[in-house]
This record gives structure tokens, C-alpha cells and sequence, in this order.
């Protein structure tokens, strides 16, 4: 298996293309973000799975974001995603509101191969009322009314994320971050940074044989050492508090944001 | 009365928390809620043999490994029994709003979105709204998005939706049947007077109405020498403030 670089790995990330990305306790692939930037393709589309983090601010901030379906964009405890929350209130940002199951609803119609998803509660919410593309159907098995939301299956061009470590066939270690198994199975293009790359394949060993997502769904991998930073990965590392602090107060306005992108993503920096 | 014992207001609403919690036999707890963790981690240590808690964003108290999906998945079965939400707006029906104010799209004020609510507040028998400001400009007489209905038509499936409100100033029932809270008790050193002129929609005020009992002795002390270092874990700078724990982890037991 040849690796990428991940200068690499960007170009496989179109302008136009439909980019989903997992939560910010899921290994999100920063490093691979800021040579995105670099790159800025124009006019992705994200779908965060199912909440987005700094790195989909990051995106919002360059320019490099048409829209952005999400239950939630947030720093977490850092508090408001500013270029997020800036682009909706300046009405730059088309946002398609939604709800966290509905987001693995319609992932998991991709990665069973069926046109649809019904999902309990939705109804009566603003959500529905704004979402065209969901529908309202009478439960076809009820004897009474039942009324149903029925979610298409979405199949994101892209899923990029960060990992532990991969093994040299191309098989990835997620543990028990399974949203990433659902993002890779729904997904033409499945890109994976890793912590490291190991010898030998991890199907020899039944106890990491459980957590694994098979090559079969990897597309390209990226050799990226903390490239979650700053934000944490499982129990290799934490967050970077005091980063992601600095982060929420620069990026409160244009020229912070614009400062913060020149000293950390657009002069590559080591963590 | 017995003698007094200081406490906080985070300790305060710990307890209240766990007066709405007991009995349950799941407790899920999402991003961002240590006075939530910290009540359902107390239920836990008062009935551990009775409790599951799953706290989302703990790797110790999140026992799922079905990636994400887990919890609603769980929750959509009736495995979960008690969930909180709470809200950027909040009306007299209990619907929520969790994505902003203003008018929709084009927001004056955006915040984050809608997370899990318009599933889990469907689903979950009993749910918690728990906001700690207690303002007109959050309880408000209707919502400017609904991120979850309060209360929903007969012919939805509904086996969940809002049983209490807490804030830092009382707390409030709600009847699903009449869909109106009612004030069920004002916390110490606060007022029916100061929760009316506090709420921006219509509630039900019966003519005597208790005070919030305050934590009790043995409760308080378990969450100081025991609760205190396990929500460490998941909020170590909710903990060091509010328990100066300076060291995380179990090491009081």
C-alpha cells in the first residue's frame, strides 16, 4: 500500500464536492484541513456528522464553504463557532438544519443501498418544515394514522477523518468510533489520516480485527502525526485547550480569523 | 430546623436534578451539561445496582460501541429513561429552540443547532429542560424555531417529551395533557414574585408554593468527596471550580 502526502490527499477533495467530516471526540483530520485550505477548492459542501468542529469553521472562515448541513457547528466547550455563526447571521452560509440520527439515518440508506430512511420524532419541528428534500408518509404497516419522516440516502463524494493507525494493506484502526465505519460505507472516496503506519495486517489479530475498517472502503491514507491538533484523539492525546481558547477569541473577527490562518494553517507549523 | 450547611449553586441544582432523576433505570446525558453529569452520577452512587448512566462525552461513563448512532438507536427502543435538553429560547408549550433567534434563515443570533432534540425529546419518557438562566428573553411566549415541539397531535408516536424545567431560580412541571408548566417549588432566597416577573410565558401558580429543599447533609457530602472527582473526568474545569478538585480521577475513593 503507498501512502499519500498529505499535500496529496487534498486533491482528491473537488471544488463542488458533497464533504462528510465526523465530530470533534471522533478523530478529525486537522492537518489534512489546513492543507486543504492551502489548496481552497470553492464551494464545498459539508455534512457534518452528525456536529461539526473548528475544522468546519476553518473551512467556513477561508471562503471554501457554499453549505453546510449539520445538527449542531460548535467549538463545544470553547463555545460558538464564530466564522460559522458570522457567515449565517451575514447570510453567506446556506445551513440545512437537521438532527443527529437523521444524519446516520440517511448514511445508513447509502450503506444499505436503499432510497430511504424512516425516522421516529421531526415532526412538528421547524427542522421538518424547512427540509424539501424530507418527507411525510403514513405508516404503511399501521392498522391508525402514523404519520413518518422519511429521509433520502445521502452519499457524501468525500469522507475524510483521522485515525490511530492503519496497517500496511490498507486496513484502518477506528476502535469504536464506528460513525466513521458509516461515513467510509456511505462514501465514493473514503481519505484517512493515521497517527502511524504499522507492519503486518490487523485481521491476524481477532482483537483488533473488531475495530477495524477494511482497506475495501479506504480510498487514499496520509501519514499525519497528531493530525487531529488541536483538536484530541481518543487516548493518544487531549485537546489543546489553551489553542482552541486562542482560536474562539481570534477568530471573532475578520482579520483574527485572517491573522490566525497566515501564523498556523497557511505557514505550516509542527504541533 | 437542622443546622445549615453551606452549599452552592451548582450543588443546589445537583440536587434538584437528582430528585427528578431517581428511579430511573437509564440516565443519557449529552455535550456540555456537568450539573446534569454531576446529578446522574449522584443517582448512580446512591443506587448503583439500579442505575446505568451514560454520560456522551465521557470515555469512562460512555459505554456505547456502536459509533454515534448508539444513543439513538438506544433511546428509540426505550432503553434510555431520562435525558436532559435545554435551550437558547424555551416557550409555555416546552417547544425549544436550539438554533437561534430572529427570523429563520437569516438569523440576528446563531447558535450551534438542534443536536439530538427533535429526536430524543419523541423518544425518551422523560425529559429534563435544564437552563440555569432563568430570563425573559430565554423563557419566552414562543419559540422563534422550534427545534422540538413541546407537544405533539394524537396520531404521532410520542411515548416521550418534557417532564420538569429546572433554572437557577425554580423549578416547573410540566402537563403534557394541558401543555403548560406549573411551578412546582422556588429555589432558597428566591421568590414567586422574582419567577414571575423572571418568565415571559403564562404558567400555573398554585396559592402556596414550597421552597426548593436544599441539598441534604449526606448528599452533599457524597457529591463533594465522591461525584466531584468523577465528573472530572469529562469537565476537570467545572470541577476544579466548583469542587476544587485539583487532582481528577477517583482518588477520593
Amino acid at each position: 500500500m503507498s501512502t499519500l502526502t498529505l499535500d496529496e490527499l487534498a486533491t482528491h477533495i473537488p471544488s463542488g464536492c458533497l464533504l462528510a467530516v465526523p465530530p470533534d471526540y471522533s478523530g478529525v483530520a486537522m492537518a489534512a484541513t489546513r492543507a486543504l485550505i492551502q489548496h481552497k477548492p470553492q464551494g464545498l459542501r459539508v455534512l457534518c456528522v452528525p456536529v461539526g468542529s473548528i475544522q468546519v469553521d476553518q473551512l467556513i472562515g477561508a471562503g471554501m464553504v457554499d453549505s453546510v448541513e449539520a445538527a449542531a457547528v460548535t467549538l463545544g466547550e470553547f463555545g460558538l463557532a464564530p466564522r460559522f455563526t458570522a457567515a449565517v447571521q451575514n447570510g453567506s452560509l446556506t445551513v440545512k438544519d437537521t438532527t443527529c440520527p437523521a444524519v446516520h439515518a440517511m448514511l445508513q440508506a447509502t450503506e444499505k443501498g436503499v432510497p430511504f430512511m424512516p425516522l421516529r420524532g421531526l415532526l412538528g419541528t421547524d427542522i421538518l418544515a424547512h427540509r424539501d428534500d424530507w418527507k411525510v408518509l403514513n405508516n404503511p404497516f399501521a392498522e391508525r394514522p402514523d404519520p413518518l419522516v422519511l429521509l433520502p440516502a445521502v452519499q457524501p463524494d468525500v469522507a475524510l477523518f483521522h485515525a490511530p493507525m492503519a496497517d500496511s494493506e490498507g486496513n484502518v484502526w477506528i476502535g469504536r468510533r464506528r460513525e466513521l465505519v458509516t461515513m467510509a460505507h456511505a462514501a465514493k472516496t473514503t481519505l484517512v489520516t493515521v497517527e502511524r503506519i504499522v507492519e503486518g495486517c490487523f485481521f491476524d489479530d481477532e482483537q483488533l480485527a473488531a475495530g477495524v475498517l477494511p482497506g475495501l472502503y479506504v480510498s487514499h491514507i496520509a501519514l499525519a502525526p497528531r493530525g487531529a491538533w488541536p483538536l484530541g484523539l481518543g487516548d493518544a492525546y487531549a485537546p489543546d485547550a489553551e489553542h482552541l481558547a486562542a482560536y474562539a477569541r481570534l477568530a471573532r473577527s475578520d482579520d483574527g480569523f485572517a491573522d490566525y490562518l497566515a501564523r498556523y494553517v497557511l505557514t505550516p507549523v509542527e504541533a | 430546623m437542622s443546622e445549615e450547611i453551606a452549599f452552592s449553586r451548582e450543588e443546589l441544582l445537583i440536587c434538584v436534578l437528582a430528585r427528578l432523576v431517581q428511579g430511573a433505570r437509564h440516565v443519557a446525558v449529552g455535550a456540555a451539561s456537568p450539573i446534569p453529569g454531576s446529578a446522574a452520577l449522584l443517582c448512580q452512587a446512591l443506587e448503583p445496582a439500579d442505575t446505568r448512566v451514560t454520560l456522551l462525552h465521557s470515555r469512562r461513563y460512555n459505554q456505547f460501541t456502536d459509533g454515534a448512532r448508539e444513543l439513538f438507536d438506544c433511546a428509540g427502543q426505550g432503553r434510555i429513561d431520562r435525558f436532559f435538553l435545554g435551550g437558547v429560547q424555551i416557550d409555555g408549550q416546552a417547544n425549544i429552540n436550539l438554533v437561534g433567534t430572529g427570523q429563520y434563515p437569516q438569523l440576528e443570533r446563531r447558535f450551534p443547532g438542534s443536536f439530538g432534540s427533535a429526536y430524543l425529546y419523541y423518544v425518551v419518557p422523560r425529559v429534563i429542560l435544564f437552563r440555569e438562566e432563568h430570563s425573559p428573553r430565554v423563557l419566552v411566549p414562543q419559540v422563534d424555531f422550534i427545534s422540538a415541539a413541546g407537544v405533539s397531535p394524537p396520531d404521532v408516536y410520542r411515548p416521550g417529551g418534557p417532564y420538569a424545567l429546572v433554572t437557577n431560580l425554580c423549578v416547573f412541571l410540566f402537563d403534557r395533557a394541558r401543555a403548560r408548566f406549573q411551578l412546582a417549588s422556588v429555589h432558597p432566597g428566591h421568590s414567586v414574585d422574582e419567577v414571575h416577573d423572571q418568565t415571559g410565558f403564562e404558567f400555573d401558580c398554585p396559592a402556596q408554593v414550597p421552597q426548593t429543599p436544599t441539598p441534604e447533609p449526606q448528599r452533599l457530602a457524597l457529591i463533594r468527596s465522591v461525584i466531584a472527582g468523577r465528573i472530572a473526568e469529562s469537565y476537570p474545569q467545572f470541577a476544579n471550580r466548583v469542587f476544587a478538585t485539583a487532582q481528577p480521577a477517583d482518588t477520593a475513593l
